[in-house]
């Protein structure tokens, strides 16, 4: 930690692990989830879901729901007609507005599950048994599956001409056309990464409420971007942006899913003021496979050319990404990304690609821990992988080849992704790959696999090396209020969607005011409560809240100093700061006593701006026994690599990429949104979308390094949350591959997928 | 998922349960454990209008062990078997087994008979119950019949129980000491339903398969036992060899449906795979010393 700043290498609070702020009332159950929330004279709403992948709507019958005691209210797309679609929040592409999906369907429903009704009831039990009487006469249309396919009309004898195809994103640099003339072989290679998605334990929900008097509605149950969100439902319901507010309670995992923007947070807000009823919606686990985002599901087509020693002059790449049935708030963001990233940590001097974003009859797709990451690391991986088999190299030695040498930092890639120049602000790719070879003692390791392979056993190992992003920007608030007893309240506009940002953030502030953290307070995701904040997403909340933390506590610190001096009746530049105290010539003064002599209280502000993300990485290995009877797979040893420049806290980086690696071992070997030729989902219960469970999951060892500290925050953080799921397919689809002795070009790698491949 | 709206009763005696199924015919229905019944009712794919509990019928609760028969109440919970329920191979068989039903807050709710009753394909109860040839004693207005494992199970999810009866108590014959049992299960995940799965005794004497019982499971519409490969197993050397022949008929002998977890393909070769491991293990453990 060289680089470290003098200030916060002194620190104590920063680079510690602490226990969780946020712990206390969940282990004494006082937290409140969405579904605890209940107010008197709540409604109950229910959606009415299409029972068909694809079809025309003709008629909705309604009658008979309402004639049931305790219903309120039934809606179809009529009686929200003036909502307009739901917009795009990230990644707003030229021609992908007439994708965008409307409240309740419109004439056609385009995937099983879409929003066709909604009733309002005084109870849960009422608004099924009413949900149950509607009927929906719909024709049903010929249900398209295929992101790989040709294109499609979307609304066939309605919007003639709007295909399935909304948009592609293309991206390259350098002179790819010579780099293949040049190459000494072309290594070609397709692959596909299967639907699955962040299935957070806790499903979504709301409590919407309208004040009549303030004429405000306050939807609670938000998570994520509750800001954002804000400004959105305000526009849909045509209301200024002051008369909607949103409030984030505990929130049981988001993933990258939960606290977009969906139908029902908006029909929770509108209802509440139509029908003048806190309105309380609580989706049920089969809703949450249906209806909220789906992700993944990318094919991918690789063309590269490599010269004698291994090493990639260009790479060709042609993607597709399963949109599903419309394109939700992320827009591009996941296409985008993934050809962003699809080089990740390799030079690739020309690179070109084709990312085609495609309807089809399914759930819509958003982004999920590592979008576009998680599917091009898996896709770029085999790749090297093949090179290593067809140049004769072992996998880590065609990977150091490749590797951007630290001398290239930053290095820019020359392409744009989420409205940023892409530059890698700093790595040491190689000396990363070094140390973990050296700690997984990988020359032996894979010896010893051969071994057993030549026994006639199946095990093998993998490799996934990435880079991840973090920090996106524009910016972010912070708002410290230090008072007379010394307790400091941070007040900021990103969102926890249990990830540790009280304790991050008390931390962050301890250190730089070099006190403990037990007087620290953080508030977050109330839009009441800050006027701007852009959310947690993106693994951007430690790098963006963070750095503004510390300006923030930074700029307390000059504000206590100018008290204590006038207090003192001191210049302020004879005193100096450290551990809480104001100290001169004079005598000095606590933080609490500065803030008394300021007259009870001083509110400091950090507003940190990026235009540029940071970009930490790593690697995954797994190693993995094949059952070539049950076709089942054991995963024996797994470790991840990681340099994240910085840590604030240890314990909840290691737990952030444990927690991933176990859903990237999930899309790995287990989880699969499967459709039938109808397009009816067959996975909408957890016994049939298969999330790993403590019995699954590895023990996982990790290397985390603090060698390469982002040079533009002044933390030198980078992010933790998306680096453990990144390379997990990567590295366990090279380990089954290597145990099964031929290509493995899919995910998830089932039992009957691994039967198939070793049968041939 | 909310189920939709049922009455409810909670008769104390197997009479009373019986009056109850008489008076509400077809839209009755019997709840043990909950554990498949609940489920369905949520996702309203059952609805019955009124509900029989037979959580306070004590007669159907609990195991007797009868020397060369184990009679197994209704309303055992799965948990009951996580230690031996009585000594001999027989007890530790089940023992053995129940660790696959589920996971361990559903044993202690769902019940044996429940899960007999259910007949899911994949049950390992219906397996056993099937392979030692258990008779399940069914009571109804007209008194009470016993029906053997063989004419018990008539499809997926169906029984020769009907809707005015219930299964009270399960007879089942006990393994004499001196046999070795094995089972083996595969499934995606750790209390999972099984993909395939197989239980098998064996009695060894002088080197030779004395006598055997085998059993497969999720790979037809109910637990299989294989009669024909106990028969040819009888009087071969006890040996894997022996074992991995006459496991390899298996593929012929099974009529797995394909789902979204395996193709019938993949599953009749899966089936043979779990036999020949549990008729292994089996082996393993005729070598025991008692
Ligand atoms: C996540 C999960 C995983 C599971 N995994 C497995 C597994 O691996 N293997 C397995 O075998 N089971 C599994 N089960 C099912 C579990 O074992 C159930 O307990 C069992 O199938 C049914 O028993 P029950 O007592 O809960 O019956 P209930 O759910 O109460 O009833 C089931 C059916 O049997 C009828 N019934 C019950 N008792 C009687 C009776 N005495 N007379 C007449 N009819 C009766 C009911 O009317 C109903 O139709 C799983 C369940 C869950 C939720």
């Amino acid at each position: 930690m060289t680089d470290a700043p003098a200030d916060l290498a002194n620190a104590n609070a920063i680079g510690r692990s602490l226990r969780r702020i946020e712990d206390r009332p969940l282990l004494t159950g006082q937290a409140a989830f969405a579904a605890d929330l209940r107010v008197e004279g709540q409604v109950h709403m229910r959606v009415v879901r299409s029972p068909v992948a694809f079809g025309r709507i003709t008629e909705i019958d309604v009658d008979e729901a309402l004639e049931l005691p305790g219903v309120i209210a039934v809606w179809t797309h009529a009686d929200v007609a003036a909502l307009p679609q739901i917009d795009f929040r990230m990644t707003r592409i030229e021609g992908l507005g007439p994708y965008r999906q409307w409240v309740l369907a419109r004439d056609f429903v385009r995937y099983v599950g879409e929003p066709m009704a909604v009733v309002f009831a005084e109870t849960g039990f009422a608004a099924e048994d009413a949900a149950d009487l509607i009927f929906a006469e719909i024709d049903e249309l010929d249900a398209h599956l295929s992101a790989t396919a040709d294109p499609v009309e979307v609304y066939p004898g309605v919007e003639t001409g709007l295909l399935s195809e909304p948009a592609v994103i293309r991206k390259g640099a350098g002179d790819v056309d010579a780099a293949f003339a040049a190459a000494d072989r072309v290594v070609e290679l397709e692959v596909a990464v299967g639907r699955h998605t962040g299935v957070p334990l806790e499903t979504r929900g709301a409590l919407a409420q309208h004040d009549p008097d303030s004429d405000v509605v306050t939807m609670m149950g938000a998570a994520k971007v509750p800001h954002y969100n804000r400004g959105a439902i305000a526009t849909m319901l045509g209301l200024p942006t002051d008369k909607v507010q949103l409030s984030e309670q505990h929130v049981g995992g988001g993933f990258g899913i939960r606290g977009e923007l969906y139908p029902e947070d908006v029909l929770v807000c509108h209802a509440a003021r139509v029908l003048g009823r806190p309105i309380r919606w609580i989706e049920d686990r089969k809703e949450h496979l249906l209806a909220a985002n789906h992700s993944r599901d990318q094919a991918y087509r690789l063309r590269a050319a490599v010269d004698p020693e291994g090493v990639i002059l260009g790479l060709d790449a042609a993607f597709y990404t399963d949109q599903g049935a419309y394109v939700r708030t992320h827009g591009g963001t996941v296409t985008d990304l993934a050809a962003a990233m699809l080089p990740g940590p390799y030079r690739i001097p020309a690179y070109r690609v084709a990312g085609h974003i495609r309807l089809t009859n399914k759930t819509p797709a958003g982004t999920y821990r590592a979008p576009g990451r998680f599917e091009s690391t898996f896709a770029r991986e085999r790749l090297m992988d093949e090179i290593a088999d067809q140049c004769g190299l072992s996998r880590s030695e065609v990977r150091r080849r490749n590797l951007i040498p630290e001398a290239a930092m930053p290095f820019d890639r020359q392409i744009d992704t989420l409205g940023t120049h892409l530059v890698y602000d700093s790595g040491k790719y190689a000396d990363l790959l070094e140390r973990f070879r050296t700690m997984l003692d990988l020359d032996r390791t894979e010896d010893a696999l051969a071994e057993r392979r030549d026994a006639g056993e199946m095990a093998g190992c993998g490799l996934g090396f990435f880079v991840e992003k973090s920090g996106l920007g524009p910016d972010d608030l912070v708002r410290l209020h230090l008072s007379g007893d010394g307790t400091i309240r941070i007040v900021t506009g990103v969102a926890s969607v249990g990830q540790g940002v009280e304790t991050t953030l008390a931390q962050v502030c301890a250190g730089t005011l070099g006190i403990g953290i037990d007087g620290i307070e953080v508030i977050h995701g109330q839009t009441s409560l800050i006027e701007k904040g852009m959310g947690a997403f993106a693994t951007r909340v430690t790098v963006m809240a963070g750095s503004a933390v510390k300006i923030a506590a930074e700029a307390l610190i000059a504000k206590a100093t100018e008290a204590a001096a006038k207090a003192l009746g001191a210049d302020p530049a004879d005193l100096t700061f450290d551990a809480g105290r104001v100290s001169g010539p004079s005598g000095a003064l606590t933080l609490a006593e500065a803030a008394q002599a300021a007259g009870g209280e001083i509110v400091a502000e950090g507003l940190f701006e990026t235009t540029h993300m940071t970009y930490p990485y790593g690697i995954h290995f797994a190693q993995v026994s094949v059952d070539p009877e049950t076709c089942g797979v054991t995963i024996e040893r797994y470790a991840v690599a990681y340099d994240i420049g910085r840590m604030v806290n240890p314990m909840l980086v290691e737990g952030q990429l444990v927690g991933a690696v176990a859903q990237g071992v999930g899309g790995a070997l287990l989880e699969e949104f499967v459709y039938d030729e109808a397009g009816q989902p067959l996975a909408t219960s957890l016994a049939d979308y298969l999330m790993p469970t403590a019995m699954e999951m590895p023990e996982v060892e990790l290397l985390i390094r603090e060698d390469a500290p982002s040079p533009i925050n002044p933390l030198g953080v980078k992010g933790a949350g998306e680096g453990g799921i990144n390379g997990a397919g990567a590295a366990l689809a090279g380990a089954v591959s290597q145990a099964l002795g031929r290509r493995v070009d899919r995910l998830p790698m089932t039992p009957e997928r691994i039967y198939r491949w070793i049968r041939g | 998922m909310k189920p939709a709206a049922f009455s409810y009763h909670r008769p104390e005696t197997i009479s009373d349960a019986l009056a109850l199924l008489a008076e509400h015919g077809d839209v009755g229905k019997i709840i043990a454990g909950g554990q498949s019944l609940v489920p369905s009712m949520n996702f309203r794919l059952a609805r019955p209008e009124t509900l029989i509990d037979m959580n306070a019928i004590a007669e159907i609760a609990g195991i007797e062990d009868r020397g060369d028969t184990l009679v197994i109440g209704a309303m055992t919970r799965h948990a009951a078997f996580h230690t031996p329920v009585c000594d001999g191979p027989t007890g530790a068989m089940l023992t053995r087994v129940v660790g696959n039903i589920a996971h361990y807050p559903i044993r202690q709710r769902g019940t044996f008979g429940g899960s007999l009753c259910h007949a899911d394909p994949a049950s390992e109860w219906c397996l056993v119950a099937a392979t030692f040839d258990a008779a399940m004693e069914i009571h109804g207005q007209d008194g009470m019949r016993e029906v053997g494992a063989a004419d018990f199970f008539k499809g997926t999810f169906t029984t020769a129980v009907g809707g005015d009866e219930l299964l009270a108590r399960i007879h089942l014959p006990k393994l004499p000491e001196g046999w070795g049992t094995g089972f083996y299960e595969f499934s995606r995940r750790r209390g999972d339903f099984a993909l395939a799965m197989a239980v098998a005794a064996l009695k060894v004497e002088g080197g030779k398969i004395a006598d055997a019982r085998l059993g497969v499971g999720a790979v037809a519409a109910h637990g299989l036992r294989l009669e024909t490969l106990e028969q040819a197993l009888t009087g071969q050397p006890a040996t894997e060899e022996t074992i991995a022949e006459v496991a390899a008929q298996v593929p012929g002998l099974v009529k797995p449906s394909g789902d979204i977890h395996g193709s019938a393909e993949y599953r009749r070769d899966l089936a043979q795979a779990v036999v020949r491991r549990a008729l292994n293990a089996a082996l393993a453990d005729c070598a025991v010393p008692a």
